[in-house]
C-alpha cells in the first residue's frame, strides 16, 4: 500500500489497487465506508424522489442520528454518501458554485447542468478524489421530465431511466429497488416505494439507518417527509 | 502526556473563543493549542473588527472549514474538537462535535476518543433535552465516575466550565465523587 502522511491513503481505489487477499480489517477501514450512509433517487410519473439516512457514525459507533445526507439547491436535490467530511464539503462546494451560477445566469441550474457540473468537479480531484458518491435528483425546467442520475467519486456520470442507489447500503438497495420499483408511479406511490425501500435496505446495514428524509419533487410542489425508522 | 509519563496534571485543554461560545480540544500534542489559539485569534478579531460575535453554529462551520483545508494538506493538524456555545441573539445553546477528518456533527451529548465508548451509552441513557445545569453535572459525575471505574488510563481528573447566556464560569467539580449504582 502506497504511503502518506494521512493515517489513510488518498489514492483512488481502483480494481487491483488492493491485492484480493486484504483482510477485512483493511477493508473496513476504506475512507468511504467509515461513517456509513445511504441515498436512493427513483424516477415516477411527473415527479421524482430522492431519499436518504440520517446515521454519522465512526465505524460500528454511532455519533449522531441528525447527519442529513440531501442538500437542495433551486429545483435541483444532491445525495452524498461517503466520507462525512467531504460531504460537507462538497455540499458547500456546490452551494458555493450554484450561487455563482444563478448570480450570473440570473435562473436556476438545470439538473442535467448540475450534473455536469457535478462531474467536472470531481474529476477536477481525479487523483485525490472527494471520497463520496453524488446522486441528483430533480424535473427539467422546460419539459418537466423526471431526471436522475448517480456518480461514482471522480465523476463518472451513470444515468438511469429508474432508479440510483449509493452509500454502503448500495447492494441493499439494489435489491429492494429492482423488487419494488415499477415505472409510472404517482407522487404517493412513489414516496411509499422509496421510503419501504430505503428503510429495509438500512436494517439491513449497520452502518446506516436512525432516520431518513424523504423528498418528493413534483412540477409545482416539493414535499420533505422525516421518517423515524427503526432506532437500534 | 508525553509518552507513559505524566507532565501535568491540570492542563486545561478549552479555549474560549469570544464570550459565548467555548472549545474544547484533544489530540496531538503541537497540533491541539496551535490550531485552537489560531481559532481563537481568528474569533477574536472578527468580534473586534464587527462588534458582534459570531453565533456558536458560525464559528463550529467555520473550524470545520479551517480544518478541512488542514486535511488535504501537507502535514493535517490532528486535532479532534467539542464546541459549544449559546447564541447570543437566540439564547439557543448548541454543542458541535467534530472531528480530526473535519465531519461536523451537532449533537445534545457529545465525547471524543476513549471516554466516547464509556460516556455515550449512559448519556443515552440519562440525558434528556432541556435538563437543567445541575443535573447536566449530575450526568457528568457519572460520567467521569464510569471513566475511572472502567478506563485503564488515569487522566488526572476533569476540568468543567459551563457556557450560560451570561458568559462561561467555572464550574467545582468533585472528580473523585463515587456515583451509587443508578
Amino acid at each position: 500500500m502506497f504511503v502518506t502522511a494521512r493515517p489513510f491513503s488518498l489514492l483512488p481505489h481502483l480494481p487491483g489497487g488492493t491485492p484480493p487477499d486484504a483482510d477485512a480489517e483493511a477493508e473496513a477501514d476504506h475512507p468511504p465506508l467509515t461513517d456509513g450512509g445511504a441515498a436512493v433517487a427513483m424516477v415516477g410519473k411527473d415527479c421524482v424522489a430522492i431519499a436518504c439516512d440520517l446515521r454519522l457514525g465512526l465505524q460500528a459507533l454511532t455519533v449522531s442520528n441528525n447527519f442529513p445526507k440531501i442538500f437542495q439547491y433551486g429545483d435541483v436535490f444532491l445525495g452524498l454518501t461517503g466520507l462525512a467530511t467531504d460531504v460537507a464539503t462538497v455540499s458547500d462546494l456546490f452551494r458555493f458554485k450554484v450561487n455563482m451560477y444563478r448570480l450570473r445566469e440570473e435562473r436556476n441550474i438545470a439538473p442535467a447542468t448540475f450534473a455536469n457540473l457535478v462531474s467536472s468537479s470531481l474529476y477536477e480531484k481525479r487523483f485525490g478524489p472527494y471520497f463520496v458518491s453524488p446522486v441528483v435528483a430533480g424535473l427539467e425546467p422546460k419539459t418537466g421530465k423526471p431526471f436522475i442520475c448517480g456518480f461514482d467519486s471522480i465523476g463518472c456520470i451513470d444515468f438511469a431511466k429508474d432508479f440510483i442507489v449509493s452509500g454502503t447500503a448500495s447492494e441493499q438497495l439494489f435489491g429492494m429497488c429492482e423488487s419494488l420499483w415499477e415505472p409510472d408511479l404517482g407522487p404517493e406511490d412513489l414516496f411509499e416505494t422509496i421510503s419501504q425501500a430505503l428503510l429495509n435496505a438500512v436494517d439491513r446495514d449497520a452502518l446506516s439507518g436512525w432516520g431518513a428524509h424523504v423528498y418528493i419533487i413534483e412540477k409545482d410542489k416539493v414535499t420533505k417527509r422525516l421518517l423515524k425508522g427503526r432506532q437500534d | 502526556m508525553r509518552g507513559a509519563t505524566v507532565l501535568k496534571a491540570s492542563d486545561d485543554k478549552t479555549r474560549q473563543l469570544n464570550k459565548n461560545t467555548l472549545m474544547a480540544y484533544s489530540g496531538e500534542a503541537g497540533d491541539t493549542v496551535q490550531f485552537a489559539e489560531y481559532i481563537q485569534a481568528n474569533a477574536q478579531l472578527y468580534s473586534m473588527r464587527n462588534e458582534t460575535d459570531l453565533s456558536p453554529s458560525a464559528l463550529a462551520n467555520y473550524v470545520r472549514g479551517e480544518l478541512a483545508t488542514s486535511l488535504r494538506s501537507r502535514k493535517p493538524y490532528n486535532v479532534n474538537l467539542l464546541l459549544g456555545g449559546v447564541d447570543p441573539i437566540t439564547h439557543k445553546p448548541s454543542l458541535f462535535w467534530l472531528d480530526y477528518l473535519a465531519s461536523l456533527a451537532p449533537v445534545p451529548y457529545a465525547a471524543h476518543g476513549y471516554a466516547q465508548y464509556y460516556c455515550l451509552s449512559i448519556l443515552d441513557k440519562h440525558h434528556s433535552p432541556g435538563i437543567s445545569l445541575g443535573e447536566g453535572i449530575k450526568l457528568l459525575e457519572m460520567c467521569t465516575d464510569e471513566l475511572k471505574r472502567r478506563m485503564p488510563i488515569d487522566f488526572k481528573g476533569m476540568t468543567v466550565k459551563a457556557v450560560t447566556k451570561n458568559g462561561i464560569v467555572d464550574i467545582e467539580f468533585n472528580d473523585d465523587k463515587i456515583v451509587k449504582c443508578a
